[in-house]
């Protein structure tokens, strides 16, 4: 037995379209260890976020074995993976997915309401979370009305909710501009250092450069996996 | 759990007001269409019955008919082969209740400087029960009346209304054909008959004075015949057929010259009619609910599909599925509620409106609201939670990705 937060073997996915066999995983093997700051490189196409739709319980593999904190995820029902999502993992999207109805404050309640956390509880949890990614003054805003920069960091203190082990994020910056940017990463890397696991799929270097061990996927096979004893730091940002 | 669910479908509806004012319209238009054409079709046909049934349906009408001889063939009743010894002989068979015989002319009435062109009938005491009329005030005529040909008259009260206004017309004098008639009744209103026209729009005086005095002719218009028990209608026809064929000299039954009416087969034949207009509103009704229902179907459909999406990012914040379609029932069953109850009030204000509107009585069913109601209520229950269900059941990023 190893004590890796999260182990996979042999993953493949293949999408059926019609008749027509896509396959995209053609089997992963990746371990990694809690306090992990991982992040997946790869050009488009290269499965990438597929990969990353199955570690975070979005989709199921084709076949291979995926186990979360010991537990085979193959053999969960969908309202056990709903409540690892959850949970255990905190997911940030490239596209935010805030609900365009909800303000900020309840974009970050909203989790903790699956949880059945009561709204006291909640709200008070949502208002610290959204101050501490620097939006205290923006709370009852909708998404519509918040810059990108601005919905990235709703979704991040949204994926905190709970308080996750794990957080993962799909090319988190990917619509971002260079401020914002490095606003984001300065959170993320932010909850590293509170000693979460953290997933990282981007296609930049800049910012795989971030995390403490690169993993890079070419055609579905990881074709390099190594650690960066040269993490950047948390950066200075000049606030206009 | 149920109360989050509710709080979070309520601040959806909320948060969508268009999409759900224009979800709960299809609902309102079908359910208050269905209630108030339906409401329609019942009124008439309760207006019919009730004028037909307030004649009584041990009722016999006597009339002289055309006869049927090749020639010229005169309209039913303007014959003048009904006459007052015919009415004597009918009054003394057995089964009779009451007999009342009736003429009728269209008259200019004066009271002082005012004139009414009105309907003038010639009657005897009988007539106010045989037609189930009751007096507003003063009295009716009496048999003495008749005897005695006397000038008194008693109107309704459109007649009432027209000459005499706020005065009481009990005790005035009034002129028909210049001849001076002393008012001794009012009576009660009676209304529109059944085919529209004011039966309180008349003057009622003793048939010897009317034969005699004003229209001066030497037969009757018609006859009412009231049989002691409805069971024994048919046999008091067949007597009275018998007896103006023996009377009247005829031997050969096509060649009568007089003719009967029944009431009960009036009544059947009006039911047939009324029958037909409601099923053909009924049908009006059905087709509103069914395009109402693909209208909220539609509706449903697409605006539960297009937040498939919003579903995905439900899912992937840990919603179960269980969540997503209780969230999804809820709204649905608030809209479809809301929609129904709004639908079955204005329904129930428009058939008020038309009825205050047109003076058309219209009468609300019951059963036609319930199955309105729940036929609106299915129909958003199943395509709200139909896509729904379909939506919570895809992996997250299946919903997430959906276009």
């Amino acid at each position: 037995m190893n004590n890796s937060v999260i182990d996979i073997q042999g993953i493949t996915k293949t999408y059926v379209n019609g008749k027509l066999k896509v396959p995209v995983l053609h089997g992963i093997d990746l371990q990694v260890q809690k306090g992990d700051f991982v992040s997946i490189m790869g050009p488009s196409g290269s499965g990438k976020s597929t990969f990353m739709n199955i570690l975070g319980c979005l989709d199921r593999p084709t076949s291979g074995s995926y186990r979360l904190n010991g537990n085979e995820v193959a053999n969960l029902s969908d309202d056990e993976l709903a409540y690892v999502r959850n949970k255990e993992i905190g997911f940030v999207f490239q596209s935010f997915n805030l609900l365009t109805k909800l303000t900020a404050l309840e974009n970050v309640a909203l989790p903790m309401v699956y949880a059945g956390v009561d709204k006291k509880t909640r709200t008070a949890r949502a208002e610290a979370l959204l101050s501490s990614v620097g939006l205290g003054d923006r709370m009852d805003h909708l998404p519509a009305e918040l810059s990108g920069g601005q919905r990235q960091r709703v979704a991040i203190a949204r994926a905190l909710a709970n308080d996750p082990a794990i957080i993962m994020a799909d090319e988190p910056t990917g619509n971002l501009d260079s401020k914002s940017t490095i606003d984001v990463m300065n959170i993320v890397r932010g909850l590293y250092d509170e000693g979460r696991t953290i997933i990282l799929v981007t296609h930049e270097p800049d910012i795989a450069t971030y995390a403490s061990r690169n993993v890079v996927l070419r055609d579905g096979y990881i074709v390099e996996d190594k650690q960066n004893l040269n993490m950047t730091p948390v950066q200075e940002v000049t606030h206009v | 759990m149920y109360k989050e669910s509710f709080l979070m479908a309520w601040a959806s509806l909320v948060a969508n007001k268009m999409r759900s004012i224009l979800t709960m319209l299809g609902i309102i238009i079908g359910v208050a269409a269905v209630i108030a054409l339906v409401s329609i079709g019942n009124g008439v046909k309760q207006d019919i019955q009730n004028s037909i049934s307030s004649l009584g349906s041990n009722l016999l009408m006597v009339m002289p008919g055309a006869p049927r001889t090749p020639g010229v063939r005169p309209t039913a009743g303007s014959m003048k082969s009904l006459k007052v010894a015919d009415y004597e002989a009918i009054a003394k068979l057995d089964g009779v209740k009451a007999v009342s015989p009736m003429t009728n002319g269209t008259y200019v009435v004066i009271y002082q400087n005012k004139n009414w062109t009105t309907s003038v009938s010639g009657v005897n005491a009988n007539y106010l029960d045989v037609n189930n009329w009751t007096m507003k005030s003063g009295r009716f005529l009496s048999n003495k009346n008749i005897q005695n040909r006397e000038r008194v008259a008693v109107i309704g009260k459109t007649v009432a209304k027209n000459l005499f206004g706020d005065e009481d017309p009990v005790g005035a004098e009034i002129r028909v054909k210049n001849i001076p008639f002393r008012v001794i009744g009012v009576l009660n209103s009676k209304g529109s008959g059944a085919m529209g026209n004011d039966q309180d729009d008349m003057v009622i005086i003793p048939y010897t004075t009317a034969m005699e005095r004003v229209d001066g002719i030497d037969y009757l218009r018609m006859l009412y015949v009231v049989a002691k028990d409805e069971n024994g209608i048919d046999r008091l026809q067949s007597d009275i057929e018998n007896l103006l064929r023996v009377r009247h000299g005829i031997k050969d039954t096509n060649l009568d010259d007089f003719n009967i009416q029944n009431m009960n087969s009036i009544m059947e034949t009006m039911e047939e009619t009324t029958g037909t207009l409601t099923l053909f509103l009924g049908a009006v009704a059905a087709i509103s609910l069914v395009v109402g229902g693909i209208g909220i179907m539609n509706i449903m459909l697409v605006s539960v599909t297009e937040r498939t999406r919003e579903i995905g990012i439900r899912k992937a914040l840990g919603a179960t599925y269980f969540v997503i379609v209780t969230q999804f029932l809820i709204e649905a069953v608030v809209i479809s509620l809301m929609g129904g109850l709004i639908g079955i009030a204005l329904g129930i204000g428009a058939s008020k409106l038309i009825s205050l509107a047109s003076g058309m009585s219209t009468v609300i069913s019951v059963p036609t609201i319930v199955l309105s109601f729940a036929f609106s209520m299915a129909i958003g229950l199943v395509f709200g939670i139909y896509p729904a269900r379909k939506a919570a059941k895809l992996n997250p990023i299946d919903a997430l990705h959906y276009e």
